[in-house]
Order: C-alpha cells, then structure tokens, then sequence
C-alpha cells in the first residue's frame, strides 16, 4: 500500500489523459491499468461545464483526479490555477508543473519550489514534476511537497529511465513518496523504476499512443506490480562472470 | 548577438539566391544525412525540402507521423476565425482586401461583435483568432483591445492575426487575455516582397519582419509564422520560414511557436501566384517541418480542399479550423462579397469533428486558459 497524504492507494500506477483518441478510449485504458489517480491538464478541461467530456469520462468509483497546472510558466500562474482547480474540482490536491520550455518541457526548478511553499502553505497536497535533481527533492520536502515527481526523460519521448543514476540518489535520501514521472515509453521501463524502488510511476504517452491503448495499460499494470514485487523480494547482485573461486581469500583455508 | 540585435540583423548572412542554389544542388546523400540525424539542424532542414528529397516521400512521411502522434497524440486542436475589418490601406497584390479593390468595406461593432461571438459559441469553439486587415484608424490597438476584453469570457484562448504593432501594445494585448499572435512575412525575399507590398505600412519589410521580436520581447506566450507559399520559390520561402522559427526558439525560450502553410487562392483582384505549390510539394513540405522540430505547431486553414486536409491529417497538422467564415459578419448574417479568400472545405464544425472521430482523432476544442 501505497500512502500520499490522507489517501491509500493499492496501485502504484499513476496515469494521465492526453493524447488519447477517444475519451471513451481513455476511460477503457485506464480502467485496464487499475490506475486510481489520473491526473488532468486543468487547461484541457472546462471547468464551467458540468457535462464536460474529459470529466464525464473519469468519473468513477476507483479513479481520484489529479489536476496539474500544464502551460503556467510561473508560480504566480500556477498558483492562481491551482486556487480555479480547487475550487472547481473540489480537490486540494495538484500536479505541479512549471515548465517554461514549451519544446521539452523540462520544469523550472526555482518557480517550482517557489510555488509549492506557497501551495503547502494554502493547504494544498502538492506533487511537484522536477528534475533528478536530489538536492532539489530536499528542498521541496522542506517546502511541504507530498511527494517528488522527478522526470526519467522528457515528458513524451518515450525514451526510459534515462537519469537512473540521480534517481537512486534520490530514492535513498528522499522521505517523500518518489514518484518517477516522464519519459517511460514501455512497461519494462516502468518495471525498471520500481524495481529501483520508486514509490510508484506515471504513465500517460505509452499508453495513449499505444496500438492498443486498453491492453497497454493493463501491461503497465502488470510491470508495475512485477516490478515492486522485485524491489521488495531484494534482487541478487549483478556479475559479469561467474565466480567459482575466491581468489583473493583462499589463502584462509589452506 | 546582442538583446537589440533582431532577426533582421540575423537574416544578413543567408543570401536568397544562394540558398536558392544550394537546396536545388542537395543530393540524395544529403538527404540520406538528414534523415539520419536524430537532432535535425537548418542545414538539414535544406535537404528535406529540396528536389533531391522527393523520392524519400514515403519514408518522411512514416516518421512525420511517427513523431507527431508520440508528442500530439491522436488529436488535432480546433479553431476558427472571426474577422472584424476588411478596413486596408494596404495594396498587397494577391488579397482580397486589397486597399484598390473595389468592394464593400466592414468594421464590426462591439454589438455585432457580441452576435458573432453568440453564433460562434453555439459551434462548441473555445479558441478563436481574431483577423482584421490593416487600417489603424478603424482597428488600431485599443480596438483589438477592447474586443479581448469584450470576448474574453467566452473564449480559453485568443489569438491575434492583424497588422504588425509595437512591442508596448502586445503587452497591454497581452494584460487582456491575448496569447498567441500570428505575423506572416509573406515573403523573406527582400528585393521581390516590395513588388507585392506596393502601399501602406506593409511596404516597410524590416517593420515587419522584426515584428516576431517585438511579440517575443512583449512575453506573449505562441508565436505564428509563416510564408505565403506562391509567391517566390517554395523551397527556398521555407527555408527562411525555419530559419526565422530556429531563431525565435533559442531567444525566446518560453514561448510556444507554430506555422501556417497559406496556399494562394483566387481572390477578388485576380492574382496568378507565381510559384504554385502542388499537392505533393504541399506533403514534402509539412513533413519538413515536422522532421525539424517535432513540437512545432502545424495549422491547415480551410483554404484547403476537404480531401487535402483529410489526407494530410496524420503527417504533422495540430491545428485546424472548421466552419470558417473569412468576411466581417459573416457568422451571424451571410455576406460574401465581403470574404478575403474563398473557402474550399466547407464542413460545418461537427461535421468535421465527426470525420476526425472517424479517422481515430479525437476534437480538442480546449486546450488553453485565461490564467496562462
């Protein structure tokens, strides 16, 4: 079980909505990946309109919305959508993104942490999207944060985990929930960060783009799961050759 | 380069007939590099336009898809355009608006602004993009100004595509809710672009070229430009096109950038384009671009043919329009003798959703907020 905040949470798969074909597509494939926090661009959704498609789509017993702030490129700005978000989604909790780099949308670490001082203060569950920065994830436990969501690549390249070495940093010394969020492009990726012992993961191109999106998901499901079956089981060390001898303590036994 | 230095100052070195030369002289190795390289540059960019490249349709064509859908996904973003003047003092030689050519001119009122804005909210749009010819006695500044404020409301995004204006009036634009500012060169080609500017404030290239700085520097957050392909030679028009877009993407970071691929269509004034583009040239070029730089937004207006649109769909486009009407007033009471341009692909908005649904694309109507 997995606890961020006042919420459990058995699965430890997050998911995300964009770029799916077919909000009814959406809801099939999230619904297969048993994922129960799905996180929602806020600039995506109309938030006036009750019947809105992307909202209609997600309403279900299982699934808890995340809004994030996706296209604010300051705090200032993040903070006013987070306050709209609150207020019409009726949840304090948020993904913060502040990602000023439309091109790779990489998050700016400064209006970041500016920003979930000030969310933290005003009673918010911040999850902020960052870099592998594990100086940074210190900072924001200071803050307030709920969790680190630090990126494996950038968002939608598909590309793996591609900052393994800062996230291992980062999974020892955090005492947040590590969230590897970006870039996990196949379910052997998402295994990867689990078995690592990432808190949990966020998927949303592999999935949405997938051929099958539906069956996708339910595959990320399954590495999820996999992979922190592995982390908890302890995996044995990794060799190159095989070590039949003990060349350098024989001489013990002689 | 220093902060005061502009793309004009930039665009000195690059010498329009030698680029000219230099993509009809690329070879099909060259072509091969490019497709090669995983961090496409200009020079690259050079040989996916060029003649060399035209048998490598196919393969750039699979990976244009292959990167718009891994960073877009299935979906193409909606938008439509409300014209407010076809006030010009401008002569440009291939629009309809055209300051010497004799037809009836129209300013909306903010009242027959609010009938337009009460048609268009029943066709479900939440982003809009405001057009007007230039003649800042009837629309200047503080009336784009005031009509923000007034549609504000209604709209998640407002885009601006009128004359160019000073950096202090973007950024007053951009205090009421305007994000995305659309200035098209027509031509890079200097010496030529006068021929078809020949009065008003669009005679002055330099003005209008440095105008994506002065939206740049106003921290407007998207950018759009283009060339009016017909004009000069193709290839070389969308050479500079990139080269302004690459230049814009480093200086100024933040802001979200797209293209227009405007076609010459007939128009009041009769103008013969000198330089057609086909349609098979049309699908080397989107999937150029979307080879250079994969987070590029690509907007196909409906000057296109239904069928041309449907089939270019998955090589690049993100943004479209559906159910325009290019003539002041045209969304409320029909006019036509007031139109820019006449429209080739004339499905209403869901109708196209609907043809979009079926190709597997979701219709995002919003996709922008009045807090960005």
């Amino acid at each position: 079980m997995l606890t961020i905040a006042d919420k459990t949470f058995t699965s430890r798969l997050f998911t995300g909505t964009g770029k799916f074909s077919s909000n009814a597509e959406m809801r099939d494939a999230i619904l297969a990946s048993e994922s129960q926090l799905v996180t929602v661009a806020l600039k995506r959704v109309d938030v006036e309109d009750k019947n809105d498609d992307i909202l209609t789509h997600l309403t279900h017993p299982n699934i808890s919305l995340l809004p994030n702030t996706s296209g604010v490129r300051t705090a200032k700005e993040a903070v006013f959508a987070a306050q709209l978000a609150r207020e019409a989604l009726e949840t304090n909790w948020l993904k913060l993104e502040i990602h000023p780099d439309p091109k790779y949308l990489l998050p700016d670490p400064i209006e970041t942490l500016k920003a979930t001082e000030e969310l933290a203060k005003l009673g918010f569950v911040v999850l902020p999207y960052i870099q592998a920065d594990p100086v940074l994830c210190k900072l924001l436990e200071n803050a307030g944060a709920a969790t680190v969501m630090p990126l494996g690549a950038p968002i939608g390249s598909n590309r793996g985990i591609k900052t393994r070495e800062m996230l291992e940093i980062i999974i020892e010394q955090s005492n947040l929930p590590v969230i590897v969020d970006a870039g996990i492009g196949a379910p052997s990726h998402a295994a990867e960060a689990m078995e690592m012992g990432a808190d949990a993961v966020l998927v949303n191109t592999a999935i949405a783009v997938a051929g099958n999106p539906t069956t996708m998901g339910r595959a990320f499901k399954l590495a999820v799961e996999a992979g922190r079956m592995a982390y908890e089981a302890r995996l044995g060390k990794q060799v190159k050759n095989a070590h039949a001898s003990s060349p350098l303590t024989e001489f013990l036994n002689l | 380069m220093t902060s005061t230095e502009t793309f004009y100052h930039y665009i000195q070195s690059y010498n329009w007939d030698d680029i000219s030369r230099q993509i009809q002289s690329q070879t099909k190795r060259d072509v091969e590099l490019a497709l090669a390289n995983p961090k496409r540059t200009i020079t690259d960019f050079m040989a996916l336009v060029s003649p060399a490249a035209t048998s490598y349709l196919e393969q750039m064509a699979q990976e244009a898809h292959h990167l718009t859908l891994e960073r877009f996904g299935n979906v193409i973003q909606l938008y439509i355009p409300l014209y407010l003047s076809n006030y010009c003092h401008n002569a440009c030689a291939y629009c309809g608006f055209n300051a010497k050519n004799d037809i009836h001119r129209k300013v909306l009122s903010l009242s027959e602004i609010d009938k337009e804005i009460a048609a268009i909210g029943k066709l479900g749009y939440k982003h809009i993009l405001l057009v007007s010819g230039d003649f800042p006695k009837k629309t200047d500044a503080n009336y784009y100004t005031k009509v923000a404020e007034r549609i504000r409301p209604y709209f998640s995004q407002i885009a601006l595509e009128v004359q160019p204006l000073e950096t202090e009036e973007y950024a007053r634009l951009h205090q009421t809710g305007v994000g995305f500012i659309c200035i098209y060169q027509e031509t890079y080609n200097e010496k030529n672009y006068r021929n078809y500017h020949l009065a008003g404030k669009k005679a002055d290239y330099r003005y209008r070229l440095e105008t994506p700085d002065r939206i740049g520097s106003a921290n407007i957050q998207k950018i759009g430009i283009g060339g009016l392909l017909g004009l000069e030679d193709w290839r070389t028009e969308s050479f500079f096109v990139a080269l302004h877009l690459k230049y814009l993407e480093k200086k100024y970071w933040r802001t979200k950038y797209s293209i227009s691929l405007p076609r010459l269509r007939p128009a009041a004034g009769a103008f013969t384009p000198k330089s057609p583009i086909s349609d098979r040239e049309m699908v080397q070029l989107i999937c150029a671009y979307r080879l250079l730089d994969k987070e590029i937004d690509i907007s196909l207006s409906t000057r296109e043919s239904q069928a041309f649109r449907d089939n270019v769909l998955p090589l690049g486009i993100t943004s479209m329009s559906a159910g325009s009407s290019t003539e002041p007033g045209g969304y409320a009471t029909n006019n036509s003798e007031l139109e820019q341009f006449s429209i080739n692909d004339n499905r209403t908005p869901e109708e196209f959703a609907k043809s979009l649904k079926e190709k597997g694309y979701e219709a995002v109507w919003k996709d922008w907020d009045s807090w960005m």
